[in-house]
């Protein structure tokens, strides 16, 4: 090891942060970018489903939840670029790799929102997994990415309960509406549990991005917790859990579950879900379309550096 | 020819304490030129060891809200009590999530 390499590995191990000025391998820095603009792209895509039911929402007040709701997600998505951009790569860059289908982005965002209910479900669900990621990835070791992390923690919460309480109104309605809230539970199950990726002894980053903290808690670890959690909140909606093999296990202090359906996983993550090349379109023709306020801005600040230069002359 | 020190340029000095954390802001100092500013503020500002990062920024190149316009400043996002997560009044076996 090359003393630079021997300075990053003690501050790893001494649980200090690497902060952007600092000596990094060159492997680091690509993992990083590649984690970072990957969770960028999945808060800004992640508008997209539940911004779909934004002027369709039951009332006045759920409206405007979900619009603060959607409105934090693209601030997420800031955060988390800016973070990404410490590393050295251009904000243009990302865009064009996400659009390219070059970086990938949560597949969970893939799944259509079909009823209302699917818009609390994936406040409670979605965000919920999310949360738990995320609070494992306040301690990862890159400074601005931690304390990305930490900010966007103290936000979702309302993220996730918003979306749990809209649950309950469902499931405590109609007969009608309670089998729409099972339903979305139905569906959004199982991808939300796919949320924390492959089976560590699959996945193509893990073991480095451990080595090296940047993640800090392995993809089953993250998994189990959340199907523990879950449990009693399935419960108090007083719903079906979908999951027919789920049983306590004393031993282990933790739930045991069915497999996942890794197939579909694969195959969502490699452009074959419901949605991709929608979503995918969709931020296309936003971005085409937005080019005019971008050569708006352009056009004014040309025109407030030439007053500048006509009133200094 | 040296200039008195309060014409000499305003720097505002942030000091991050421990690796990790935010650079946090502790004062401001005169100096000539950046270089010089980031010297002084090590001498002013951690003679005790207070951080192990320093940032200098000239003050004339922050802008800042005002104050005094808070009110209206912040106005659009006072009526939305929604956006904190109290709001939402959950039963008690999973009020913890
Ligand atoms: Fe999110
Ligand atoms: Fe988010
Ligand atoms: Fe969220």
């Amino acid at each position: 090891m090359t003393p630079e390499e021997q300075n990053f590995m003690r501050k790893i191990e001494a649980e200090e942060k690497i902060e952007p000025k600092d000596w990094m391998p060159e492997a680091y820095r690509k993992n990083l970018i590649r984690q970072i603009s990957q969770h960028a792209h999945s808060e800004v895509i992640g508008m997209q489903p539940e911004g779909n039911w934004i002027t369709r929402a039951p009332s006045l007040r759920r409206k405007a939840v979900l619009l603060s709701k959607v409105q934090d997600e693209a601030g997420h998505g800031l955060y988390l670029y800016s973070a990404a951009e410490t590393l050295g790569i251009s904000r243009s860059e990302m865009i064009e790799q996400l659009q390219t289908g070059k970086a990938k982005y949560s597949s969970i965002f893939n799944y259509p929102t079909l009823t209302w209910a699917d818009v609390a479900a994936i406040g409670w669900l979605v965000d919920g997994a999310a949360i738990v990621n995320q609070v494992s990835l306040q301690r990862t070791s890159y400074g601005p990415y931690s304390r990305g992390m930490i900010r966007i923690c103290k936000e979702e919460s309302f993220h996730q309960r918003q979306g749990y309480e809209a649950m309950l109104a469902l499931a405590k309605g109609s007969p009608e509406q309670k089998a729409m809230a099972q339903d979305a539970l139905n569906r959004f199950y199982w991808p939300a549990l796919m949320m924390f990726g492959p089976h560590d002894s699959e996945s193509a980053h893990s073991q480095k991005s451990m080595e090296w903290k940047i993640k800090r808690e392995t993809n089953d670890d993250l998994r189990q917790k959340f199907i523990d959690q879950t449990v009693k909140q399935i419960e108090v909606l007083g719903l079906e859990h979908p999951d027919q093999n789920l049983k306590w296990n004393e031993e282990r202090g933790h739930y045991d579950s069915s497999d996942l359906n890794w197939d579909e996983f694969w195959s969502v993550i490699n452009g074959n879900g419901h949605c991709n090349r929608q979503r995918i379109e969709h931020h296309v023709a936003a971005h085409e379309e937005g080019e005019w306020v971008r050569d708006a801005i352009a056009a004014y600040n040309e025109k407030k550096r030439a007053k500048q230069a006509q009133n200094a002359a | 020819m040296t200039k008195p020190t309060e014409k000499l340029e305003l720097f505002e000095v942030f000091v991050r304490s421990k690796r990790g954390l935010d650079h946090k802001h502790v004062g401001s100092l005169h100096a000539e030129d950046h270089e010089q500013a980031l010297e002084y503020a090590r001498d002013c500002y951690t003679r005790r060891s207070e951080g192990v990062s320093l940032w200098v920024v000239k003050s004339s190149d922050i802008v800042a809200s005002q104050e005094d316009d808070a009110d209206c400043f912040y106005d659009p996002n006072d009526d939305k009590p929604y956006r904190h997560a109290t709001y939402y009044v959950l039963p008690e076996p999973v009020n913890n999530m």
